[in-house]
């Protein structure tokens, strides 16, 4: 399977796929701009910057078809050491920030990758440092096995999909024998600590749903999850993070094939949630793409919509109070962090 | 093509409160206190919901639990399981019902 870009998609191009976010609302559903307006949360403002996203590239061992960021062995954009320094330099003097959240692509496959984790943790003892990994990048290839003692020596906590614990719903999403795979690494990272009680080393999955469908309640997700894991596979982790897909990209092109793209944005409509809102992730993060620039979020990212602060768009210009004084650009996809119970890249937030 | 189903009829469901409120706002309460969490998960019941709707043939309730049990985290076997359980239910329910035709038999022959 091919990135939506190497097969030159028209929903490769962020333009097409804001069009059609903006101009395909199911009839009488009022914008998401409109949503804030009634609830007096627009313009929408940061509360504080805690969260330095970085992506470290759309490289990627694996192509699952609801990837928002579009990544995949054919993508070769990653960040330089150059724009790392750059990161390095603001995480050093932005106290407020208290976790640094690496994602992808498989952000373990930027050659740079273990220089920046140990740079950060020089720099910031104090700090989170969370790995998205894919769990299946750690048996690819000899030179990331040992990628758990890297990761435990450094006091990263790993947060890895898991969409599911049947290889069946797992392998639609995320490929042919992800599911095994993804159980071996986690035993890898059980063996050295993570997800074990009393270790202190955080092993957290991300559960999201596998086709046009919500996530229901994250704490009896967990409990599912924690049991058929231990049962089926002697397998631990720490907490389950539900996170609904947000439509854009390749699960945007999805729910267009599928014909299920007006059902699914009635359903996050209609289940639009002032509290959750109030708590999206946007508010106390900020994401800095592979090339430096700046972003509300990871999705905004994907849909090149930079900061609405011209003074400070890329990380060479950052300057921490002019991004705290910014408003957060916001389209019809942001339903998908506001439906039910909320979600961000660390689960439900209401 | 008419049919006398139509999947958008489900969406209109609140509207039965249209012409009977006081009826149709406490079933629409009771239904929701039914569905909390309770001695039973929110996902057991939801399952049961399942069965039920394949028990009594209702499209909408089909398409509502389907969509539901997959939202709270049942896989395909489990919810197939479920219906297999409506199923031998209502096989059962016919196949009990040839003791009352042994019973008559026995009193009707010699």
């Amino acid at each position: 399977m091919k990135s939506l870009k190497a097969l030159n998609h028209t929903l490769s191009n962020p333009e097409e796929a804001l069009e059609i976010l903006e101009e395909q609302l199911p009839n009488g559903k009022k914008s998401f701009q409109a949503h804030l307006q009634t609830i007096g949360l627009f313009p929408l403002k940061p509360t504080q910057i805690e969260i330095f996203q970085v992506n470290l590239g759309k490289m990627c061992n694996q192509v699952c078809k609801h990837c928002h960021v579009d990544a995949g062995p054919d993508r070769k954009e990653i960040m330089t050491r150059e724009t790392m320094l750059e990161c390095l330099r603001v995480i050093t003097h932005e106290t407020s920030i208290h976790t640094v959240d690496l994602t992808g692509g498989a952000p373990e496959m930027n050659p740079e990758f273990r220089w920046f984790v140990t740079e950060i943790r020089n720099a910031r003892p104090d700090i989170s440092i969370l790995v998205r990994c894919n769990l299946t990048i750690i048996l690819a290839n000899p030179k990331y096995h040992d990628l758990p003692d890297f990761f435990k020596e450094n006091r990263v906590e790993v947060v890895s999909s898991l969409p599911y614990f049947t290889a069946l719903r797992t392998d639609s999403q995320r490929g042919d024998g992800v599911f095994e795979k993804s159980i071996e690494a986690l035993k890898r990272l059980n063996a050295v600590g993570y997800g074990m009680e009393g270790t202190g080393l955080s092993l957290n999955l991300v559960y999201n749903p596998s086709g046009a469908f919500l996530p229901g309640a994250q704490d009896e997700l967990e409990r599912e999850f924690k049991k058929k894991l231990l049962d089926k596979f002697g397998v631990h982790f720490n907490s389950l993070f539900a996170i609904t897909n947000i439509p854009i990209s390749r699960f945007l092109d999805y729910l267009i094939r599928s014909e299920n793209y007006e059902s699914y944005m009635e359903k996050l409509i209609d289940a639009f949630n002032p509290s959750a809102a109030a708590g999206v992730m946007c508010r106390n993060t900020i994401s800095i793409g592979w090339d430096g620039w700046l972003y509300d979020c990871d999705f905004n990212q994907m849909l090149e919509m930079k900061v609405d602060e011209k003074s400070s768009q890329h990380i060479s210009k950052w300057d921490g109070n002019a991004l705290l004084a910014r408003d957060i650009k916001v389209n019809n996809h942001c339903f998908g962090c506001t439906a039910g119970a909320g979600s961000s890249c660390g689960g439900a937030t209401a | 093509m008419k049919t006398y189903y139509n999947p958008e009829d489900l969406k209109k469901f609140g509207n039965i409160t249209e012409l009977q409120k006081a009826m149709g706002d406490k079933f629409f309460a009771y239904y929701a206190e039914v569905f909390k969490e309770g001695a039973l998960t929110a996902r057991e019941k939801s399952l049961i919901a399942l069965a039920v709707a394949h028990a009594i043939q209702c499209p909408y309730c089909i398409d509502a639990y389907t969509s539901d049990t997959l939202e709270k985290g049942c896989d395909e076997e489990q919810m197939m399981e479920a219906v297999h359980v409506a199923a031998a239910i209502r096989g059962g329910a016919s196949l009990v019902h040839g003791t009352q035709m042994m019973n008559k038999i026995k009193e009707i022959t010699m």
